[in-house]
Order: C-alpha cells, then sequence, then structure tokens
C-alpha cells in the first residue's frame, strides 16, 4: 500500500485508495477499458496484421524445409568438390537419376536390372518377413498379453532375443533354409517379430477394464469379445507395432540384401560399389529414404484411422 | 400397479465384502441386509467410500460377496447377466462403434436367438427414440455430448428388457441442467416400463425425486446400511411442484440430517 505513494504520478491516482475500493476500480476501468480498446485494437489488427500473416503461414511452412534442402545441396556441392568430385555433384547426380529413371523397369540378366525391379524385389521380402512376423507375432502378443503366466514364461526370452541385431540371425537362415532369398526373409522376419509381439501384448494389457465390464454385463460371447471390444482396442497398439517393425525392416533389408546378393536395393548399393559408381549409390540412398518415409508415412495415417477417444473419467 | 407385488424381489442377506490388499484385509461392506420390491425404485446414498458401487457391483455380480448371499428372483445372483443391465457412471460405450452398433450389441446378445434381424434393429431404433437420440444413431461416441453418451447408455441397458436396472451415479459426470433432464427423462422411462431400479448417487435431491425408497449407508470402513427411508410421495412427480411440497422437504431433511449430522463425514488422511 505505503508503495504505492512512491509511484509515479499517473500511477498514484487509483492505487491510492484503499484495497478493496483499489481493486474494484481497477477492474472496473479495467474491464470498461477492454470493451471499449477491444473493438477498435480488432479492427486495428484486422487491418493492418492479419492479411500479411495470411500470406505467411504457407509460405513459413514450405520455408524451412526447402532452406534445409538448399543447405544439404550446398554441402554435397562443397563435399564435391572438395573431393575432386570423387563424391558426384548435386547436378550430375541428378542427371544420373533423370536416366535411370527414365526406364526404372529394364532387365539385362540377374545382376543388371532396373532400380524399380530393385525396390520391388526389396518391398517384397519386406512384406513376406514382415507378414510371417505378423502371422506368428500378433496371436503371440494376444496370448502373452492375455495370460500372466505366459507373460512371466517368454517376457525373459524376448529380452534376451530383442536387443540382437538381426543380421547375427542370417548365417543360421542360410544354414537352414539353404538359399539367400528365405534367409534375408527370415532376417526380417526375425526383426520385425519383437515390436510386433510386444506392442500387441501392451495393448491386450491396457483393455480397459470399463469394457471388460460392459462384456460380462451384456455377456457376450467368447467370439463377440474378440472381435468387438480386444481386437479394436488393441488395433492401435498393434499399428504401432507394425510401424516400429516395418520400419526396422526397411533398414535391416539393405544390409542383408548387402550380404545376400541377388536382386534388391541394398544389393544394388553393394553392386555399384563394385562398379564405383558413386552417382547410383547417392541416388540409392535417396531412394532408400523416400521408400522409408512412404512406408512410415502411409502407417502413421493408418493408425490415426483406427485410434479412438478412450473412455476418461 | 401390480396387485402380486413380490415383496422380495431382490434380497440381500448378510452380505460382506473384504478386499484383500496390500496393507491386510479392508472391509468394505459388512451386515448387509436389504429387500426390494418388484418395480421398486431404490436409490443408495451416502458418503464416498462407504461401498454404494461396491453394493452395486455385487449386484450386477461383476463381484462375489465374501459372506452372505444376494437373491433376484429368488435366485442367488452368481454372475453378471443382461437380466441385470447396468449403466455406468462413465457410460462405458464402445468407442469404435457408433451409438446404434453400442445398443445393436446389447440387443443382439440378448433377442438373437429369438427374433429377426429386421426386428433387432428396430428394438434399437425404438430405444433410441426413446431416449431422444435417433438423429445421433449414426454418430460414434467421440462425437457427442456427455450427456447424450450417458443416454446411449442408458439405451443400451433398457434395450436388453433387464428385469432389474443398477444404475451407478449414472448422472455424476453431468452439469446440473443435463443432469435434471436426464433426471426427468428416467422418471418417464421407468413409469413407462416398470422396472425394478437401484441407483447409486450422492444427490439428495435426486434420491427424494427419483426413488421409493432411500438407502442411507454408513460411513466406511466395514458400511452397512443405517437407515432405510420411504418416499410417499405421489407420481408422476414433478421437480418444480415438488420443490414447495412439504413432504418433499421432509425427505429432503431427514436425509441431509443422517449424511451430515449423524454421519458426518470425517475424512482421513491416506497417504
Amino acid at each position: 500500500m505505503v508503495s504505492a505513494v512512491f509511484h509515479s504520478p499517473r500511477e498514484t491516482v487509483p492505487q491510492a485508495a484503499s484495497g478493496a475500493e483499489r481493486s474494484a476500480t481497477h477492474s472496473i476501468a479495467g474491464n470498461a477499458g477492454a470493451i471499449s480498446a477491444k473493438p477498435e485494437k480488432h479492427l486495428k489488427n484486422a487491418a493492418t496484421t492479419r492479411p500479411p500473416r495470411d500470406f505467411s503461414a504457407p509460405w513459413m511452412r514450405v520455408l524451412p524445409p526447402l532452406l534445409g534442402l538448399a543447405l544439404l545441396a550446398v554441402l554435397w556441392e562443397v563435399v564435391s568438390i572438395a573431393t575432386k568430385a570423387s563424391i558426384p555433384s548435386p547436378k550430375d547426380t541428378f542427371l544420373q537419376a533423370v536416366v535411370l529413371f527414365s526406364d526404372p523397369f529394364y532387365r539385362n540378366g540377374p545382376n543388371d536390372q532396373g532400380v524399380g525391379w530393385n525396390v520391388l524385389s526389396s518391398l517384397k521380402r519386406v512384406a513376406m518377413g514382415f507378414g510371417l512376423a505378423a502371422i506368428v507375432g500378433i496371436p503371440v502378443g494376444f496370448l502373452i498379453g492375455r495370460f500372466t503366466f505366459l507373460s512371466h514364461m517368454f517376457n525373459p526370452l524376448i529380452s534376451l532375443m530383442r536387443p540382437v541385431s538381426p543380421l547375427a540371425w542370417l548365417p543360421i537362415g542360410l544354414l537352414v533354409f539353404k538359399g539367400a532369398d528365405p534367409a534375408a526373409i527370415w532376417t526380417i522376419f526375425i526383426c520385425s517379430i519383437w515390436p510386433m509381439i510386444i506392442n500387441t501384448a501392451v495393448g491386450v494389457q491396457r483393455v480397459p477394464q470399463d469394457y471388460m465390464n460392459v462384456a460380462r454385463v451384456l455377456n457376450l460371447s467368447e467370439w463377440k469379445i474378440v472381435t468387438k471390444i480386444l481386437f479394436p482396442s488393441v488395433l492401435p497398439y498393434m499399428l504401432t507395432g507394425v510401424r516400429l517393425a516395418v520400419g526396422t525392416a526397411w533398414l535391416v533389408i539393405v544390409a542383408a540384401e548387402m550380404l545376400t546378393g541377388g536382386v534388391g536395393i541394398g544389393f544394388w548399393v553393394w553392386d555399384e560399389w563394385n562398379n564405383l559408381n558413386v552417382k547410383n549409390i547417392i541416388i540409392a540412398i535417396f531412394v532408400i529414404g523416400i521408400v522409408g518415409l512412404m512406408l512410415e508415412y502411409t502407417l502413421i495415417k493408418l493408425a490415426t484411422a483406427f485410434t479412438f477417444e478412450e473412455v476418461k473419467n | 400397479m401390480n396387485t402380486t407385488v413380490n415383496p422380495q424381489y431382490i434380497d440381500i442377506q448378510g452380505v460382506e465384502q473384504v478386499f484383500r490388499t496390500k496393507k491386510g484385509p479392508f472391509c468394505a461392506l459388512q451386515n448387509v441386509n436389504l429387500k426390494v420390491a418388484k418395480g421398486e425404485f431404490v436409490a443408495l446414498i451416502g458418503h464416498s467410500g462407504c461401498g454404494k458401487s461396491t453394493l452395486l457391483n455385487l449386484l450386477a455380480g461383476l463381484t462375489q460377496p465374501t459372506q452372505g448371499v444376494l437373491l433376484c428372483a429368488n435366485r442367488e445372483i452368481g454372475g453378471p447377466g443382461p437380466e441385470r443391465a447396468v449403466v455406468f457412471q462413465n457410460h462405458s460405450l464402445l468407442p469404435w462403434l457408433t451409438c446404434f452398433e453400442n445398443v445393436y450389441l446389447a440387443v443382439e446378445r440378448v433377442f438373437a436367438a429369438t427374433e429377426s434381424k429386421a426386428r433387432l434393429k428396430a428394438r434399437t431404433d425404438a430405444v433410441l427414440a426413446m431416449v431422444g437420440l435417433s438423429a445421433a444413431a449414426q454418430k460414434r461416441p467421440g462425437e457427442i455430448s456427455g450427456g447424450m453418451k450417458q443416454r446411449v447408455g442408458i439405451a443400451r441397458a433398457l434395450s436388453m428388457e433387464p428385469k432389474v436396472l443398477l444404475l451407478d451415479e449414472p448422472f455424476g459426470a453431468l452439469d446440473a441442467l443435463t443432469r435434471a433432464k436426464l433426471q426427468d427423462e428416467l422418471l418417464q422411462i421407468v413409469a413407462n416400463t416398470q422396472s425394478t431400479v437401484i441407483m447409486v448417487t450422492h444427490d439428495v435431491d435426486e434420491a427424494v425425486l427419483l426413488s421409493d425408497k432411500i438407502v442411507m449407508m454408513t460411513n466406511g470402513p466395514s458400511a452397512t446400511i443405517g437407515e432405510v427411508l420411504s418416499v410417499d410421495l405421489p407420481r408422476p412427480r414433478n421437480r418444480v411442484e415438488l420443490a414447495e411440497s412439504t413432504g418433499y422437504l421432509y425427505y429432503r431433511k431427514a436425509v441431509i440430517d443422517f449424511l451430515y449430522t449423524r454421519q458426518a463425514h470425517v475424512e482421513k488422511i491416506t497417504a
């Protein structure tokens, strides 16, 4: 209170009043001020600051990513010049890419095929390995989630296996399946199955008790419980597992194919390295990145389509 | 009214419920005895933690008592079943199904064995119309308001044509205006269907307005029934008229006396 006296003359007028009165006058004055000031302010805003912001919003969304790409191109160019073009420049690589993508589906024998075939055969391996992992992993995840006994039984095993690089399983695959292709699929299977099992099990364990109570009161059959309650509520978790699994699978397939050979984007990278065709290697890196991005994006879209609000209390 | 009123349609005899917790056994309910006649509307009221919901879960068959027995129509309640429908406090609708599908799930379960698909759909439509939600039938729970969700919950329970309707603080999470509206609707529906209703509440006005009998519970642990108050107010009841009637005020006062004078709640400090 006392300190108010020492304030600047303009402030002392309201502050000199007693506490209650002061706050009352303040709020009234404040309100009145706000009421009279607000419309003007809004009009001003609308007239001056709004239209330019409307223009800049889409720009601000497009500009930073473009700047990022430009930075990459500049760095790349610098590296290219510094290495005396043993790393090809962005322009050369782009021209080579145009040539490459003008005919992505040619076949000149088993070791010389278009980039499209390579990507497709990698995707096929990922799809097969991953599909098998889903067929095994989802039911196993359901069982582990539903029965504590099984969960206690398998958790140590999963904890032990999960950190192992899937490539360590490649020799076992080669030994058992006696072929490069099934061995690569086996590696994808191994790396995809853990996220599928773990996420499905967690999803089953987190089915809200409210839903199970509904099932019990309605006396639903086991089939209805699985299809109408368990499956839909586990689905978002399962799709998270799928996304993680596909992401890892796409990382692993490149390495696996480098080791196994044949047709595939990973093999193609290695083959171009043997040919010392660095432009194609860089193009392959971009292709791998873009395909991975598309897989991820598709699965995120899929996951959001199947995610529903939970019961909140 | 029904001439052959069974005075003990629901019969709770010496029920005790002890929960095993990490800190040792916890006795939630002790020596609970209650008889409910067919077609009666009973409110269970008490402070929070007094075991109202525990008792309702026992009636629903979701849990089993550690002592005593609960009978419904002279048969022991062995587990949950559609003849005792529950309206949950948080509506518990399945978010991936539309309102129609949520109700249809219940209808299908009870009547699919004896009725055609068209008939099942007609039943679902009818019960949604009863709670005034025909327009929202194809919406998902996430797209409608809290009051509407609770109405779907009630519709789902009613659609099974249950012998007993169990309501667990059905309007607790709603705002006062929506709550009043739904209470009026519930009064109307119960008057039409003549169901036996047991409702958990901690709202004194709600209890007096809706029920024939108010069961007041003592504070937990080891809660039991402290007093049973018969509400002899004529039906149909109108909240505006009742607000001024001496009878209403008398019952209201009686419940408040019990809750705040004799069972003044001592909030225990627990970590």
